[in-house]
């Protein structure tokens, strides 16, 4: 089972969230898609034992066999090609790369090339498999890594937590694509709540069972509480805001191995999914 | 020789934005015709530039008179063999005679483009 944690925003506590529910669990597998700026591995210490290069295949265009027809460059959505003095012309840092250019040309005039958009590291922490990827400076999409991360959790049984990328763009919604569960972390503000229903409305779009962890709990008013209670969304567990927490989370502990209140939250969040997982509910 | 100029909606005045520009102005000098063409890039989710250079050089144009421009752009449009002016006002009317007395100078600084993945 996959458990996709995700936030609206930078700042939430995905990380945090994440780390802390592979400690609770031991044996799962921990999977940092944030590939942007991957940090589990700050909290989760892995021995990385493997590293593979991802690679994409960029089009090259034959001048002579191109016969002028134009499919590709109308077909590409992303405009990354041009038809410039009588030949196809990729931008590659435009393209996404879909090979549909290839899939549409009649005169077999598409060939490919490989280059390389980042890299994957596997290991592991203690019971916990670790996978990880990063995108190379200057990359316009990290989804060719998260769909090279994602393939590999599928030799790993149990239960993978899949720390995502913030926001509702394309790397989101590659993660959602292949979760079971849907866990938005959200924070006690009227910006925390806007951005937690951005990213509830993406994971209805994709039907997915959801559920939220409220993060930074102080006792006060809670937006993103009240957007919960509105839209019937379950809430699997409230993190208190502590000095603490805080305390160990910059010393890149993880906090639920340091104090047994918070071990309680995650054991029981990771009971409320199971239990909603049971039941079916669509959020 | 055809001159390409970004043109807001008014038709009257030159669009800040050369790849989200509504329209591109078209004037063939030999015909003595001008034109509104509506620029394909506007509408475009990414890679805009190049949509609407592509545009230009299907309109077969020669000059492309522009506030600016991003690099993509501008690579298809050198490979194009079009040249880029910099305009120096709002006004199409002024900036077109501008470029015919020879007052207008080549767009040096490009933009990065305004991507988003």
């Amino acid at each position: 089972m996959k458990i996709a944690v995700l936030s609206g925003k930078g700042g939430t506590g995905k990380t945090f969230v994440s780390v802390n529910l592979a400690a609770t669990l031991g044996k799962c597998t921990y999977m940092d898609c944030d590939v942007e700026e991957p940090n589990g591995y700050l909290f989760l210490k892995p021995e990385i034992r493997a590293e593979e290069k991802v690679t994409v295949n960029l089009p090259a265009f034959d001048a002579e066999k191109c016969d002028g027809c134009r499919a590709c460059v109308d077909f590409c959505r992303f405009n990354a090609l041009a038809y410039i003095m009588n030949r196809p012309v990729v931008f590659p840092e435009v393209c996404h790369p879909c090979e549909g250019c290839a899939m549409v040309c009649s005169r077999d005039a598409v060939s490919f090339q490989k280059k390389e958009v980042g890299t994957v590291y596997q290991g592991a922490s203690g019971d916990t498999e670790f996978i990880s990827g990063t995108m190379n400076i200057g990359e316009a999409s990290g989804v060719p890594v998260i769909r090279r991360i994602l393939e590999k959790s599928s030799d790993c049984d149990g239960i993978s937590v899949i720390d995502c990328p913030p926001g509702s763009g394309c790397m989101v919604m590659e993660t959602v694509s292949e979760a079971d569960y849907c866990i938005i972390v959200g924070e006690p503000t009227e910006f925390g709540k806007d951005n937690m229903s951005m990213v509830f409305k993406l994971v209805k779009g994709f039907g997915k069972p959801v559920g939220a962890v409220l993060n930074k709990c102080t006792g006060g008013k809670n937006p993103s509480e009240e957007y919960c209670i509105e839209e019937g969304i379950p809430v699997l567990g409230k993190i208190p805001f502590t000095r603490n927490t805080g305390n160990l989370s910059s010393r890149g502990e993880i906090s639920c191995l340091a104090d047994g209140e918070l071990k309680e939250i995650f054991i029981s969040i990771i009971g409320n999914i199971l239990n909603e997982m049971k039941e079916g509910v669509i959020g | 020789m055809r001159i390409a100029v970004p043109a807001n909606e008014d038709k009257k005045t030159v669009c800040i934005s050369y790849g989200r520009a509504p329209f591109f102005m078209i004037e063939d000098t030999e015909k003595g015709s001008r034109e509104f063409e509506i620029n394909p890039g506007a509408e475009a989710e990414g890679g805009a530039g190049i949509k609407a250079a592509q545009k230009l050089l299907d309109l077969e144009a020669d000059v492309l008179l522009t506030p600016r421009c991003g690099e993509n752009a501008v690579e298809v449009l050198r490979q194009g063999k079009v040249e880029i002016y910099k305009t120096t006002s709002d006004n199409l009317d002024d900036e077109i005679a501008k470029y015919k007395n020879g007052e207008l100078e080549t767009l040096t600084e490009v933009h990065k483009g305004l991507h988003h993945s």
